[in-house]
C-alpha cells in the first residue's frame, strides 16, 4: 500500500494496523518524529494530516491511507518557527520539540496571530519536561508577529 | 510450548553478581556524588579501568580541542548533553581562553575514557550534580589558554616579532605593530609543532568577550528544532533487531515460567529468551517487538517481592521515625546537648514525600552490539565509566573494551545516572544472546519507563523545635526517613542540605538523625537529589516559624542569616525581594512565597505569585535570584531556572508513583500529571555578579517552588502543608 508523507508516495509492506508513528520511523526512516507516550497524551509524536495536528501514535497506518500526512522534515527548512525556536534558544533536551513545533505550526495555519489563549489551547496538549513552555510561548509569538 | 528458567540462558552467574556488587558498590557510589565520596576510588577506578579504551583523535591541541583546515574548532565534550546546556557553556569556556570565533565553534562527544575524560570532581567519567561546568572551569581555560598561546608562538617564529606584541581576536592572529595578521587556518601547521605550554596565562575576567554574555547560545538549537537531532531511539543500524522485555510487576520479583508460542508466530519476531531482568523480545521492528510482548504468557514469582501499598509505607515510615521499629537512626549532625534542650514549648511538623518518577521525553532505551569480548554501545551515556564496568561485567569483558559513543538524551533528570546501570545491562545481556555483533536497540514503552522503579525515594521528615530569643531557633530536632541512594555510607543524601543550612547552624542545640529503611523498590538520583525534599521541608519551616515570631518571612530569614554570616543567602534574598516587590502590594486572591535554599554550591532563591483555583494553586510568575559564581553562560542559567521551575512544579503539584500491593498505579502521563503550557508560569532570573568560581544551574531551581507555593498557601490561607503533591 501506498502513504502520502511529504508530498510523496511511499511504499508501505508491514502490518497496517501498526500505528502510523512507528511505520514513519522504523520504516520510512524519518526519525524527527518521536515515540514519547503511545497513547496520545505528550504530543512527541505529532504530524500534519491533511493540515491538521495529529498524533501519529493513534492513529494505524490502515486509517492513515489516502491522507496528506505532513513531518518535521517535510516543514520547510525556511520555516518562520524554525528560525523563531533558534532565535529564543527554545530547546533544552529537545526531544519533545519536532512534535512542538508541528503543533505551533498547525496553530498558525489556523490563527495566524494567536492569543496567549490561543496558545494555551493548542499547545496545552504538548508536553515538555524540560520545562521550556514560556520559550516556546515566546516563539510562536514572535513567528507569528504579536507582541 | 513451554519454556523453563534456564540457567545457561542466564548471562549473569552468581558469580558475577557478586563481583558487580563488590565493584559497583564501591566504585561508583563512592565517585558519584560530589562531596559524598572518596576521590580516591574514582582515581583507582579511572586509571586502571580504562587500560584498552578508546583513545581521542590525536590533537596537537590535546584531548578537548581539534582545529582543522575549515577553521572549525571542535570542542570535546566528555559530558552528557540532556537539555541542561553544559555544552554551551564548556565550549564558551574554550572559544573564550582561545580567543576562537564563536561561531565557528562546535562540539562532539568524546569517547568513554576516563583516565582522559573522568569529572574531576568525581573521579569517574559522569555527568551529574550540577558539576559539568565547575569541574570544567579550570581544565578547559587552560586547554584554550595553551591553544591560544601555541598559536602566538607560531605567528611570532613565522613573522620574527616578540610574543608580546601578538593579539588574538575571533580566531585571527594579529601583530600590534603592523597590519600582519593570519588565522588560525593559516597558522594552524606551524601552531601545531609549539610545545603547550604547562601553565598558560589565563585571562582576567574583566577581559571576558563571551562568558558571561548572551552571546553564549546553544549549538543544538537548529538541529533540536528542525528533526535532525539523533537520540538513542533514533539509532538505525543495517541488521538491527528492536527488543522489547517484559519486566516483573513487582519489584523484587522473579521470573517463573514463561509461554513465548504465540509471541514466537507475530510476524517479525526473531527471538524470545529469558534475561535477567525479565523476559526479551527480539523482532525486526518496534511494533512486532510490541505485539510480541504482548502476547507473552509469563506467571513471576513474588516471593522476594515487594507487596506493600504506599499508605502502608507511609505509616511505617512515621512508625520508624517515631523510634517504634528496629531501624536505628544514624546521627548525621549533633550539636550540643541534646539532653532538656527539647523541653517545654516545641513547633513540631512531618512531612511526607511520595515516590517520584523521571518520566524524562525519551523512555530509556540503549543500543547495543556484542561480537565476543568486544562491546560497542550507542546512548545516552551519563554515567560512562559505571557504564564500561557494567556492560563489561555483563559480557564477561573488560570495561577498556566497552566502547560508548555517547548521544544527546531526551531528558535523564537522573534516570539515565544508574549505578547498576539497569536498562544498559539488559540491553547488553539482550546483544549477548543475539551474539554476532548484531545491533539491538531495546526500546522502553513509556509505561516500562514509569514502572521501572529507581524512583525519588519516599521520604518522611519529623521536626521539633524549640524557639529562643526573637522567635530564632534555638534547638533544633531533624529525623528523616529515606531508602538509601548509594549502598554503603551514611546516607546523607537524604538530608543534604540540612546541615550546613543557616537555620541550624543559629540554634545551640541540633539532634539530627537518618533512618534508613532497606526496600526492594530501587530509589535513583533526581534532579536536586536529596534537596527535592530537604528544601521544602526547611524553607516552609521556616516560614511557619516566622509566622509564629510574627515576623515577616524575608526579614526573618535575613536575621538569621545575618546571625550565621551567610552572605551569599542575604544577597540572593536582597535581590529576589526587589525584583519581585516584596514588600508591595498584592491583589486580592494571591500571595507571594518567597523561599532561599543552596543547592550543589549555588544559592538561589524564588519568589511566586500564587492564587488558589478550584483546590489547585495557580502560579502565575516566579522570580528567581541565583548566585553561580562566575555566571558562564546567562542565557543558560534563565532557561535551567525556567526548567527547574517547571520540573519542581510538576512534582509538587502532581507527582506521585502510588504503590498497590506493590504493583506502581501510575503508568503514562494520564495517571503521572505533568505541567503542562497552560500551568506554566513566566519565570524572570537575576544573576548575583560574582568573581568565585562557577557552580552549576541544573538542578539548583529545582528544589525552591515547592516551599515557595507552599509559603504563599500559607500565607493566602492559614494552612500549612504537610506533604506533596499539592493536589492529591
Amino acid at each position: 500500500m501506498k502513504l502520502n508523507v511529504n508530498g510523496n508516495d511511499r511504499n508501505f509492506d508491514g502490518d497496517v494496523r501498526m500505528p502510523l508513528l512507528w511505520a514513519i520511523r522504523d520504516h520510512l526512516g524519518l526519525t524527527g518524529t518521536k515515540y514519547g507516550c503511545g497513547v496520545a497524551q505528550c504530543g512527541a509524536c505529532t504530524v500534519h494530516a491533511d493540515g491538521q495536528a495529529l498524533r501519529s501514535c493513534s492513529i494505524s497506518v490502515a486509517d492513515a491511507q489516502g491522507m496528506r500526512i505532513r513531518t518535521i522534515e517535510g516543514l520547510g527548512a525556511d520555516h518562520r518557527l524554525l528560525a523563531a525556536w533558534v532565535k529564543h534558544d527554545v530547546p533544552q533536551c529537545g526531544y519533545c520539540q519536532s512534535g512542538q513545533i508541528m503543533q505551533a505550526a498547525a496553530l498558525l495555519e489556523a490563527i495566524p496571530k494567536p492569543t496567549d489563549a490561543d496558545i494555551d489551547g493548542a499547545m496545552s496538549g504538548n508536553i515538555c519536561r524540560c520545562g521550556t513552555y514560556q520559550r516556546i510561548r515566546a516563539a510562536i509569538k514572535d513567528a507569528a508577529g504579536v507582541a | 510450548m513451554s519454556e523453563r528458567k534456564s540457567e545457561e540462558r542466564s548471562s549473569r552467574s552468581p558469580v558475577l553478581t557478586r563481583r558487580r556488587l563488590v565493584l559497583g558498590g564501591s566504585l561508583l557510589g563512592g565517585a558519584l556524588v560530589v562531596g559524598y565520596t572518596a576521590r580516591n576510588i574514582g582515581a583507582v577506578a579511572s586509571g586502571a579501568l580504562s587500560i584498552g579504551a578508546q583513545s581521542p583523535d590525536p590533537s596537537a591541541f590535546g584531548p578537548f580541542i581539534k582545529i582543522d583546515e575549515a577553521g572549525w574548532v571542535t570542542v570535546v565534550n566528555k559530558h552528557q548533553e540532556m537539555g541542561q546546556g553544559t555544552h554551551a557553556g564548556l565550549a564558551a569556556i574554550v572559544a573564550e581562553e582561545l580567543d576562537a570565533d564563536w561561531e565557528k565553534v562546535r562540539l562532539e562527544s568524546s569517547p568513554a575514557n576516563a583516565a582522559i575524560y573522568k569529572n574531576t570532581v568525581m573521579g569517574i567519567q559522569a555527568t551529574a550534580g550540577s558539576s559539568a561546568i565547575a569541574g570544567s572551569w579550570d581544565q578547559l581555560r587552560h586547554a584554550g589558554a595553551a591553544a591560544r598561546a601555541m598559536f602566538v608562538q607560531a605567528a611570532a617564529g613565522k613573522w620574527g616579532v616578540p610574543v608580546a606584541s601578538i593579539n588574538v581576536r575571533s580566531g585571527v592572529v594579529y601583530h600590534a605593530g603592523s597590519d600582519r595578521q593570519e588565522t588560525f587556518v593559516e597558522l594552524l601547521a606551524d601552531a601545531a609543532k609549539v610545545t603547550p605550554p604547562a601553565n598558560p596565562t589565563l585571562k582576567d575576567p574583566k577581559d571576558y568577550k563571551l562568558i558571561g554574555t548572551d552571546l553564549v547560545r546553544r549549538k543544538d538549537s537548529q538541529s533540536k528544532s528542525n528533526g535532525t537531532a539523533r537520540y538513542t531511539q533514533d539509532v538505525q543500524l543495517p541488521r538491527m533487531l528492536t527488543a522489547m522485555v517484559a519486566h516483573p510487576p513487582r519489584f523484587g520479583g522473579k521470573l517463573a515460567s514463561f509461554d513465548a508460542g504465540a509471541a514466537r508466530r507475530i510476524p517479525g519476531v526473531v527471538d524470545v529468551f529469558e534475561i535477567g531482568s525479565g523476559v526479551a523480545v527480539v523482532a525486526e521492528d518496534t511494533w512486532s517487538a510490541r505485539r510480541g510482548r504482548d502476547a507473552l504468557k509469563i506467571t513471576w514469582d513474588d516471593t522476594k517481592a515487594e507487596t506493600r501499598s504506599s499508605h502502608e509505607l507511609r505509616a511505617l515510615y512515621r512508625d520508624i521515625a517515631n523510634g517504634k521499629t528496629d531501624v536505628t537512626g544514624a546521627a548525621f549532625h549533633t550539636v550540643g546537648n541534646v539532653e532538656r534542650a527539647f523541653d517545654g514549648e516545641l513547633f513540631e511538623a512531618s512531612f511526607d514525600f511520595p515516590y517520584l518518577a523521571h518520566a524524562a521525553m525519551e523512555p530509556m532505551n540503549c543500543v547495543a552490539r556484542v561480537d565476543g569480548r568486544k562491546v560497542k554501545l550507542m546512548f545516552a551515556s551519563q554515567l560512562q565509566t559505571m557504564d564500561q564496568i557494567n556492560a563489561a561485567l555483563t559480557a564477561i569483558s573488560l570495561p577498556g573494551m566497552v566502547e560508548i559513543e555517547t548521544l544527546p538524551a531526551g531528558g535523564s533528570f537522573g534516570r539515565r545516572g544508574i549505578m547498576t546501570s539497569d536498562y544498559v545491562v539488559e540491553c547488553v545481556n539482550i546483544a549477548r544472546h543475539v551474539g554476532g555483533g548484531r545491533p539491538v536497540k531495546l526500546v522502553w514503552t513509556r509505561e516500562d519507563d514509569m514502572t521501572s522503579g529507581y524512583y525519588r525515594p519516599m521520604v518522611h521528615h519529623r521536626i521539633s523545635i524549640k524557639c529562643g530569643d526573637a522567635g530564632l531557633p534555638a534547638a533544633w530536632r531533624h529525623h528523616a526517613v529515606a531508602q538509601a541512594l548509594i549502598p554503603f555510607g551514611a546516607n546523607e543524601i537524604a538530608v543534604e542540605g540540612i546541615k550546613n543550612s543557616p537555620y541550624l547552624a543559629v540554634a545551640a542545640v541540633v539532634d539530627g538523625k537518618v533512618f534508613t529503611p532497606k526496600l526492594a523498590v530501587p530509589p535513583a538520583f533526581w534532579r536536586s537529589v536529596g534537596n527535592s525534599h530537604t528544601a521544602m521541608v526547611l524553607e516552609h519551616t521556616v516560614d511557619q516559624l516566622a509566622r509564629r515570631a510574627k515576623r515577616d518571612p524575608a526579614e526573618y530569614r535575613r536575621a538569621i542569616y545575618a546571625k550565621a554570616g551567610d552572605v551569599r543567602r542575604l544577597a540572593v534574598l536582597e535581590l529576589v525581594c526587589k525584583k519581585a516587590g516584596w514588600a508591595g502590594p498584592i491583589e486580592a486572591g494571591w500571595a507571594r512565597g518567597l523561599a532561599v535554599h543552596e543547592c550543589f554550591g549555588t544559592v538561589v532563591a524564588q519568589v511566586a505569585e500564587v492564587s488558589m483555583r478550584g483546590g489547585i494553586p495557580k502560579v502565575r510568575r516566579v522570580v528567581c535570584a541565583v548566585d553561580c559564581g562566575v555566571a558562564v553562560a546567562p542565557n543558560q542559567i534563565a532557561a535551567q531556572m525556567e526548567g527547574g521551575v517547571c520540573f519542581g512544579l510538576s512534582a509538587a503539584l502532581y507527582g506521585r508513583i502510588t504503590l498497590d500491593r506493590g504493583v506502581p498505579q501510575e503508568t503514562n502521563f494520564d495517571g503521572y500529571r505533568v505541567l503542562r503550557m497552560d500551568e506554566a508560569p513566566s519565570v524572570e532570573t537575576y544573576i548575583v555578579p560574582s568573581r568565585r568560581n562557577p557552580t552549576g544551574v541544573g538542578e539548583p531551581g529545582v528544589p525552591l517552588i515547592a516551599p515557595a507555593v507552599a509559603n504563599a498557601i500559607l500565607s493566602l490561607t492559614g494552612r500549612a502543608t504537610t506533604g506533596l503533591p499539592f493536589v492529591t
